[in-house]
């Protein structure tokens, strides 16, 4: 029997259940994270074509300021991860005034991650990079430095943003635990692309 | 699952995840700074990197608890798609000397 057809008899569920036993919200924010997680990776494929291909590519990043910063945005950002999981895990358990500082707290965070990275992109445009030109060597830098983490910076942005607009409609009752988690899970993969823009982006770079 | 299953303590319980990953962050850098060759060092920072990323979806992302069907789902499509786009390194090496194509 179709589905349309057991819709108009009215015996059994209009609808399939959900694959995989969850919730299709959570099921279209998985799909949603694994494209993106092919975009990111193709950004980064395009990164080391060019920095392959590159005999002059610049190695800008001093330990300090570059590397300090970037640790410390990294443990910014895993500590925001460990604040979101408390949202997530209150808001299943029904505490409304506790997963709300824990998303507070959360934003507050990736606020402080976004302030770090803009004052890391600073001190690069301070030294003369741009976009497609740098005092050191390839031009092509610029543009790949600050496609990926401009990319990354604006997935920090839409989280903060994002997060801000659930824990509003969850305090008030017109957003779920479901929304909570979901956004959760969005948090937890801008943390893990970090885990491998650090190394490609930054580490493979250092000034030595 | 109930609310009453959710321990309100999900902090304490992957504390050990957060400090691994603030390990591995270290470590990348110390290893930045040994004199390894461009190749060993990218392999390196990528072992680590994909040791954090599962550490993160296994337990920040609960992939550990969901079905394994969606594991399968997703991962080794990604995974697949992420190996097929090596194809660009050969192009990659001949630019790098200024080979022309083979006529």
């Amino acid at each position: 029997m179709s589905e349309s057809e057991i819709a108009e008899s009215g015996h059994g569920p209009a609808m399939e259940a959900s694959p995989f036993a969850i919730p299709s919200r959570k099921l279209a924010t998985w799909l949603f994270l694994i494209s993106d997680a092919a975009t990111f990776g193709s950004m980064l494929y395009g990164y080391g074509y060019l920095r392959t291909a590159s005999n002059d590519w610049p190695t800008p990043f001093k330990f300090n300021p570059s590397v300090v910063n970037v640790l410390t945005m990294t443990a910014v950002l895993l500590t925001s991860s460990l604040t979101m999981l408390g949202a997530m895990d209150s808001a299943k358990a029904g505490d409304k005034a506790k997963a709300g500082r824990f998303l507070w707290s959360t934003i507050l965070l990736g606020v402080i991650f976004a302030g770090l990275h803009i004052r890391e992109w600073f001190g690069l445009i301070d030294e003369g990079v741009r976009l497609l030109q740098n005092p050191w060597g390839s031009p092509l830098f610029g543009a790949t430095f600050f496609s990926i983490t401009g990319l990354h910076l604006l997935h920090v942005i839409g989280g903060v943003v994002a997060i801000a607009v659930i824990a509003r409609g969850y305090a008030r009752g017109s957003l779920t635990a479901g929304h909570v988690e979901t956004v959760g899970l969005y948090w937890h993969f801008v943390d893990l692309v970090w885990m491998f823009i650090v190394p490609l982006v930054y580490l493979l770079n250092l000034s030595r | 699952m109930t609310p009453s299953q959710y321990s309100g303590n999900v902090i304490e319980k992957y504390l050990w995840v957060y400090f691994a990953l603030l390990l591995l962050a270290v470590l990348e850098v110390f290893i930045a700074y040994q004199h390894f060759s461009t190749q060993a060092l990218l392999a390196l920072l990528l072992a680590l990197a994909f040791c954090g990323a599962t550490l993160a979806l296994r337990y920040f992302m609960h992939l550990a608890q969901e079905s394994r069907g969606l594991f399968l789902a997703l991962i080794p499509a990604v995974i697949f798609v992420l190996l097929m786009m090596n194809m660009i390194w050969p192009d990659s090496f001949r630019l790098l000397h200024m080979r022309p194509f083979a006529h």
